[in-house]
C-alpha cells in the first residue's frame, strides 16, 4: 500500500487538473516507482485514486514504453535501436551487454538489479549510441564506457 | 543583423558565421537564467504585449511574419491560430508539442537546454493571443532532465509574476503545466497528442472537428512545436522583415536548427539561415564526412522523409525548396549514410522503428508494416526474390489508405529506396548476400 503522504500529494496534484484522467500517466508513474513496476495493487490504486476504471488504466498501462506491466529490475537499460545508433554500432553494443549481464532483451538479472530493453529513437542522436539507464542517457557508447558503467551500479549496490 | 554568407570579401573564417537567435545564449553546461534573459531583453515582449496589443493585433503581426511550423508539416502558426472562430467557447488550451521522438531529431532538447524562458514567454504571449487560461508542455520520457528544468523555471516565472493569476497586472490570467508522457511515438502527431493529455489512449483522431474548434475536453486548442513558437517574442520585438531577412533564401524565413547525425566529423544542433544548402550543412557545420566515408545518401528531415541522393546536395534547405524537388523538409533532422552503408538494412531498421511504434489502430498500419519488415528482412538475409520489390512497390502505395499521417510518412524511405535504389534492392536479390556484409 502507498503512504497516506503519496495518496494526499496525487489527491492533490488531481484536484489540480483539468480532469483527473489527465494526471493517469503521472499517478502510475509514482505508483511505479514505489513497487518497481506496476503490480495490479497499484493499478486498483490508481484506479481508486482517478476514477478510472481497470481497463481504461490499462489501454494507457500497456501501450506505453515506460510504464511496465511486469516486474523490472531496480535498474532499466533501454538501449537505443533506433537508425543512427544502428548504423553507429548498436549491435555490438548490445550484444557487449547481453553477455556482460548475462541476459537477452526483454529479460532481468537473477539478482533483480538490471532489465534489458529496446527503445526507440531517444532524441541523442549527436551523442549515438546512446542508452537509458532509469531515463538518464548515457552517450557515445563503447564496450569500455559500458563496463564502467555496469561496475559502478554494482559496486553502488554492494555498498548499500 | 548581417547575413555574413551574403558578403562578400569576409575572411574565410567569418563567412560561414551567421547571427543566432535561438541559440544564441547557448552554453555548455547550464540553461540561461530568467535574470540573464531579461539582461538580453527577456520578457520585454510580453510586457509591451500585455499593455499595448490587442490579442487580435498579435495573431495579425504573427501571420503578417509568415513563422511556418517547424514540427515537419511547415503549416503557418498564423493561420493556426487564425482558425479558432472568434466565438468559441471558454476554456481554451494551449498546447506545446515537446514530444520530438522523430529518429535524427533533437533540436527542441538542444534549443529548451539553452533556453528555456523563451519558450515560457513565447507561451504566454501566445496564451494572450488566443485567450487561453492553461498551457501544457509535452515532453517526452527520455527528456525527463528537462521536464524538471522546465518545472524549476515555470515556478521561477510564476514567482516574477509572468504566470498565474492577473499578469503583471493586465487582467490576463495563465498557467503553464509540463505533461509527462509515457513514450510512444504516435504521441507526437498533434491529435494523438490530445488525447494522450486527457488520458485517453493516445490513438490519433481525424479531423474535421479540427482541435482549433473542439480539441481537449471539446474545447478550443491550438498545439505548436517548440521550434516554431519560441520565434514568437522575437519577431514581435523586431518585425517581420527582420524575421524574413535572417533566411538565406527568398522561400525560406527565419533561421532553423539543422540537426545533423551519422557519418560525419561534428554531429549536432546548428543554428543556420533557413534555406542554407544540405552541402554546406554537412561540409562546414557538420566537419564533413568521416574519413574513409563517402557521401551517398541522407534522410534530411527525420525517419518520415524520403532518401535524398547526391544529386541533390546542393539543396537549399527550406519548405518550398525542397517541395519543388519532390522532397519534404520535415523536421531539418539530417541523416547522412555513407558508401558503406546498406540502405536496404537502413530501410529494414526504419521498417522494423514504424511497426513497433504503430498505434495499432487501422489495419494497413498495424499489418502492413510487419509485413514489409519481413521482405526487407529476407532480402536483406539473401533470401530474397524479384517478386518482393513489385509487392513492397504495391505496399508503399497501400499504406496511404490508413487512418493517419503515420505510416504514409513510413512509407517514404521505403517508396524512395525503390525509386533510388532499386539496383542495390536486386544485388541483394542475385547475389543472395547483402554485398554490404563481408
Amino acid at each position: 500500500m502507498i503512504s497516506g503522504e503519496l495518496k494526499e500529494k496525487l489527491l492533490k496534484e488531481i484536484l489540480e487538473a483539468e480532469t483527473p484522467n489527465e494526471k493517469a500517466v503521472d499517478v502510475m508513474y509514482e505508483l511505479q516507482k514505489v513497487y518497481g513496476w506496476i503490480t495490479d495493487e497499484a493499478m486498483s490504486e490508481a484506479s481508486e485514486l482517478l476514477g478510472m476504471t481497470l481497463t481504461e488504466l490499462d489501454e494507457l498501462a500497456t501501450f506505453y514504453n515506460f510504464l511496465f506491466r511486469e516486474p523490472v529490475g531496480k535498474y532499466v537499460i533501454h538501449v537505443c535501436d533506433s537508425v543512427v545508433c544502428w548504423m553507429n554500432g548498436y549491435e555490438v553494443l548490445l550484444d557487449h551487454l547481453k553477455g556482460r549481464l548475462g541476459i537477452g532483451i526483454g529479460e532481468t538479472t537473477s539478482d533483480g538489479l538490471f532489465t534489458l530493453l529496446p527503445v526507440c529513437c531517444i532524441g541523442y542522436c549527436d551523442r549515438a549510441p546512446a542508452m537509458l539507464i532509469n531515463r538518464r542517457v548515457h552517450g557515445n557508447l563503447t564496450p569500455e564506457k559500458i563496463d564502467t558503467i555496469i561496475d559502478q551500479i554494482r559496486a553502488k549496490e554492494q555498498e548499500s | 543583423m548581417k547575413n555574413w554568407c551574403q558578403k562578400d570579401g569576409q575572411k574565410p573564417n567569418e563567412k560561414y558565421h551567421y547571427p543566432q537567435i535561438l541559440l544564441k545564449n547557448r552554453k555548455p553546461d547550464r540553461i540561461l537564467t530568467l535574470e540573464e534573459y531579461r539582461l538580453d531583453d527577456g520578457y520585454a515582449a510580453l510586457e509591451d504585449t500585455l499593455k499595448n496589443l490587442k490579442p487580435k493585433e498579435i495573431t495579425q503581426k504573427i501571420d503578417e511574419a509568415g513563422i511556418r511550423g517547424r514540427g515537419g508539416a511547415g503549416f503557418p502558426l498564423g493561420k493556426k491560430w487564425l482558425s479558432i472562430p472568434d466565438d468559441a467557447p471558454f476554456p481554451r488550451y494551449f498546447v506545446v508539442n515537446c514530444d520530438e521522438m522523430e529518429p535524427g531529431t533533437f533540436k527542441d532538447r538542444v534549443l529548451l537546454h539553452t533556453n528555456p524562458h523563451n519558450l515560457i514567454e513565447a507561451m504566454i504571449i501566445a496564451g494572450y493571443a488566443i485567450s487561453a487560461r492553461k498551457g501544457f508542455i509535452f515532453v517526452r520520457p527520455s527528456y525527463e532532465t528537462l521536464s524538471q528544468i522546465l518545472e524549476r523555471e515555470l515556478e521561477i516565472a510564476r514567482q516574477e509574476g509572468y504566470l498565474g493569476e492577473n499578469i503583471l497586472g493586465s487582467g490576463f490570467s495563465f498557467d503553464i503545466v509540463v505533461h509527462r508522457s509515457g513514450g510512444r511515438y504516435i504521441c507526437g502527431e498533434a491529435t494523438a497528442l490530445l488525447n494522450a493529455i486527457q488520458g485517453k489512449r493516445p490513438n490519433p483522431k481525424q479531423p474535421p472537428p479540427y482541435p482549433t474548434t473542439r480539441g481537449m475536453w471539446d474545447k478550443p486548442t491550438v498545439t505548436n512545436n517548440v521550434e516554431t513558437i519560441v520565434w514568437v517574442p522575437h519577431v514581435l520585438r523586431h518585425g517581420a522583415r527582420w524575421y524574413k531577412s535572417l533566411a538565406a533564401t527568398r522561400t525560406g524565413e527565419g533561421t532553423k536548427l539543422y540537426c545533423v547525425s551519422g557519418k560525419v566529423n561534428n554531429p549536432g544542433c546548428f543554428e543556420l539561415p533557413m534555406g542554407t544548402r544540405l552541402s554546406e550543412i554537412i561540409d562546414v557545420h557538420a566537419g564533413g564526412m568521416i574519413e574513409g566515408s563517402e557521401f551517398k545518401a541522407c534522410i534530411p528531415g527525420g525517419a518520415s522523409t524520403r532518401f535524398l541522393t547526391r544529386k541533390y546536395y546542393d539543396v537549399e534547405m527550406d519548405f518550398d525548396s525542397f517541395r519543388m524537388v519532390g522532397h519534404r523538409l520535415g523536421t531539418a533532422a539530417i541523416i547522412v549514410f555513407d558508401h558503406k552503408t546498406c540502405l536496404v538494412d537502413a530501410t529494414l531498421n526504419l521498417m522494423e522503428f514504424f511497426a513497433r511504434e504503430s498505434c495499432g489502430w487501422c489495419t494497413p498500419c498495424r499489418e502492413g508494416l510487419p509485413y514489409i519488415c519481413e521482405l526487407l528482412r529476407k532480402i536483406e538475409n539473401g533470401d530474397g526474390k524479384a517478386e518482393f520489390v513489385g509487392i513492397l512497390k504495391e505496399m508503399s502505395k497501400f499504406l496511404w489508405n490508413s487512418y493517419c499521417a503515420f505510416a504514409p510518412g513510413a512509407m517514404s524511405s521505403l517508396e524512395s529506396l525503390i525509386t533510388y535504389f532499386e539496383d542495390e534492392i536486386f544485388e541483394h536479390i542475385w547475389e543472395k548476400k547483402c554485398p554490404f556484409k563481408v
